[in-house]
């Protein structure tokens, strides 16, 4: 019996994410008084994951397997938790992971409950606190199957170095890929930019801009931030900002360590997507607007004023801290 | 092409979510049920198949009577014919196994469901009816083409789009994208007079595996005041020496 856990990455690198879910099913392992197994494909680093807690490393390195998958991932994952007799299996929550989650879950015939913020309440029964309603609430779900599958909400558990001896074996490929014929044409994706769901940082603007000429310094203040961009759901539905960038209830969520949002009033379905952010910045000039009865950080007034010192107070700072 | 389009009953996206029975359940008490988002999406992108492509559109609903108005709904924005699953969904695992069962016994060439529902967010059902049905499979989809057999499709990714070709049969978890918010259709009064003489059927369900239990509930923590700066100056200072986000 062990505990496996996935750790995705991209190009050869470990995600940030792949931290976070190896320390989550370090500590899952413990409370079970096991250890800890990752799978991971075409990855370079493997050894990296031995700080997270993670004891051995099964490899797939295959070129059919460079570009993501999710029958074929699907597939090596089931037969790893099959030969390692894993009993729980951890999971990230990036778009990735929440295709081939459902697929993991019906070939092993697993419960699967995702969106999880903290290590179990109880590994007996399995019982795992995740957000509900989109964000508005939690329930303490449990699962009752055999193998159990669990899914980590992004920046929820936080990376924890536990160093740990760490073999590692390369497995081929496995057998039973042919059951999705889904292939990839082309994978369009920004390259160098933070993106919303790893972001630390998300800076994100509502229709208080007035137009999608006005984002350049949007655009700015995130790259002064290392952040990504955002915007809320009339800004993606008028055509200002792409579909992808639309965080809240019918969007993206966003569970950044900060969150900017300006010119953004606050509707229950935005608050409700980004409420998992740790720190939530308001800049707004109606001090009416329901975004400040959320926010941690607030200041009132008009954004075409108030963004632009706010970056060069930022440029200043960035120079005097590195 | 016949196509299914699952559709769960939620609570508005505005609903104020509250629980009851010593938070052990959800508190229906004042809420207004909707088609999920997700969802809506899809079956307006299958609207256009029927009317483009001349496809049939069947829905399906896991669950009891208080579901059927917005069934209903759905066969008044156009869908052709419903069939109630008639259990209360508990969990994802087994809504899937349910509609599986309606999958098989339909001969659907496409499913679309939506990515996640608003209300448990579990994002499993497409996924799962797919693996018990055999069909191809393809999430978070933002467009979708059919010509024949053959499918091309995008899906969103962390940062990004892919492209994608697979073929039918196929079951698509929808989104936001598949269809604009502009194209979504509020039902006409002739549309719900029709939908009224459209043909709802109800099918008792299978055995199925339980595979997870929401055993409490609770809400988040009251959020403390919100501290105001005055200046720029003041609030980096907060993010930087309090907050420490920077």
């Amino acid at each position: 019996m062990s505990v496996l856990v996935y750790t995705e990455s991209e190009k050869g690198k470990f995600k940030k994410n792949a931290f976070e879910v190896a320390s989550y099913a370090s500590e899952v392992a413990k409370m079970m008084g096991t250890t800890v197994t990752a799978i991971a494909f075409n990855s370079n680093e493997n050894e990296s994951l031995g700080e997270y807690g993670v004891s051995k490393v099964l490899h797939v390195k295959d070129d059919a397997l460079a570009t993501f998958n999710a029958g074929a991932y699907a597939a090596s994952i089931t037969e790893a938790v099959k030969n390692t007799d894993a009993k729980v299996v951890i999971l990230s929550s990036s778009t990735d992971t929440k295709y081939l989650a459902p697929l993991l879950s019906a070939k092993l015939s697993a419960g699967y409950a995702p969106n999880v913020v903290q290590a179990p309440d109880s590994t007996s029964p399995f019982t795992i606190k995740r957000t509900v309603f989109s964000n508005k609430g939690f329930a303490h779900t449990q699962i009752d199957t055999d193998i159990k599958i669990v899914g980590v909400s992004n920046n929820a558990f936080g990376a924890h170095e536990n160093k740990t001896d760490v073999t590692i074996e390369e497995i081929g490929i496995a057998s039973d890929v042919a059951t999705n014929n889904t292939k990839s044409i082309e994978v369009d994706k920004v390259v160098g930019k933070a993106t919303i769901a790893d972001a630390d940082i998300v800076v994100s603007a509502g229709r208080g801009m007035k137009g999608p000429e006005n984002w350049g310094m949007i655009e700015e203040l995130a790259d002064v931030l290392g952040a990504a961009t955002a915007c809320s759901k009339p800004v993606s539905d008028l055509g200002w900002r792409p579909h992808g960038e639309h965080v809240g209830q019918t969007g993206k969520p966003v569970a950044s360590n900060l969150y900017i949002a300006i010119g953004i009033s606050g509707a229950i379905q935005h608050l409700a997507g980004v409420s998992a952010s740790k720190t939530k910045v308001v800049i707004n000039n109606d001090p009416e607007a329901p975004f400040f009865k959320a926010a941690d950080y607030g200041i009132v007034g008009d954004a075409f004023e108030v963004v632009p010192k706010l970056i060069e107070k930022l440029k200043d700072f960035k120079a005097q801290n590195g | 092409m016949k196509i299914l389009v699952c559709i769960s009953n939620v609570p508005d996206t505005t609903s104020k979510i509250n629980f009851t029975d010593g938070d052990t359940k959800f508190d229906t008490n004042g809420v207004q049920f909707v088609i999920n988002p997700n969802d809506e999406f899809g079956l307006t992108r299958a609207m256009w198949f029927k009317e483009k492509q001349g496809a049939t559109v069947h829905i399906a609903t896991v669950g009891g009577t208080t579901v059927e108005p917005t069934m209903r709904k759905a066969l008044a924005i156009g869908a052709d014919e419903a069939i109630r699953i008639n259990t209360e969904p508990t969990d994802g695992f087994s809504v899937a196994q349910q509609l599986a069962e309606v999958v098989k016994n339909g001969n659907y060439d496409l499913v679309i469901g939506g990515r996640e529902s608003i209300d448990y967010n579990g994002g499993m059902v497409p996924g799962i009816l797919a693996s018990l049905t055999n069909m191809n499979f393809i999430n978070s989809c933002i467009n979708l083409e059919i010509d024949g057999n053959s499918v091309n499709a995008v899906r969103e990714i962390d940062g990004g789009k892919e492209k994608l070709s697979s073929s039918l049969p196929l079951v698509v978890g929808g989104q936001k994208g598949l269809v604009e918010e502009s194209d979504l259709r509020i039902p006409n009064m002739r549309g719900i007079m029709m939908a009224r003489k459209k043909v709802l059927t109800v099918v008792e369900p299978v055995d199925a595996l339980k595979a997870t239990e929401d055993k409490k509930f609770d809400k988040p923590a009251p959020k403390s005041q919100v501290k105001l700066a005055d200046s720029v100056d003041q609030l980096v200072d907060l993010l930087h020496n309090e907050a420490k986000v920077i």
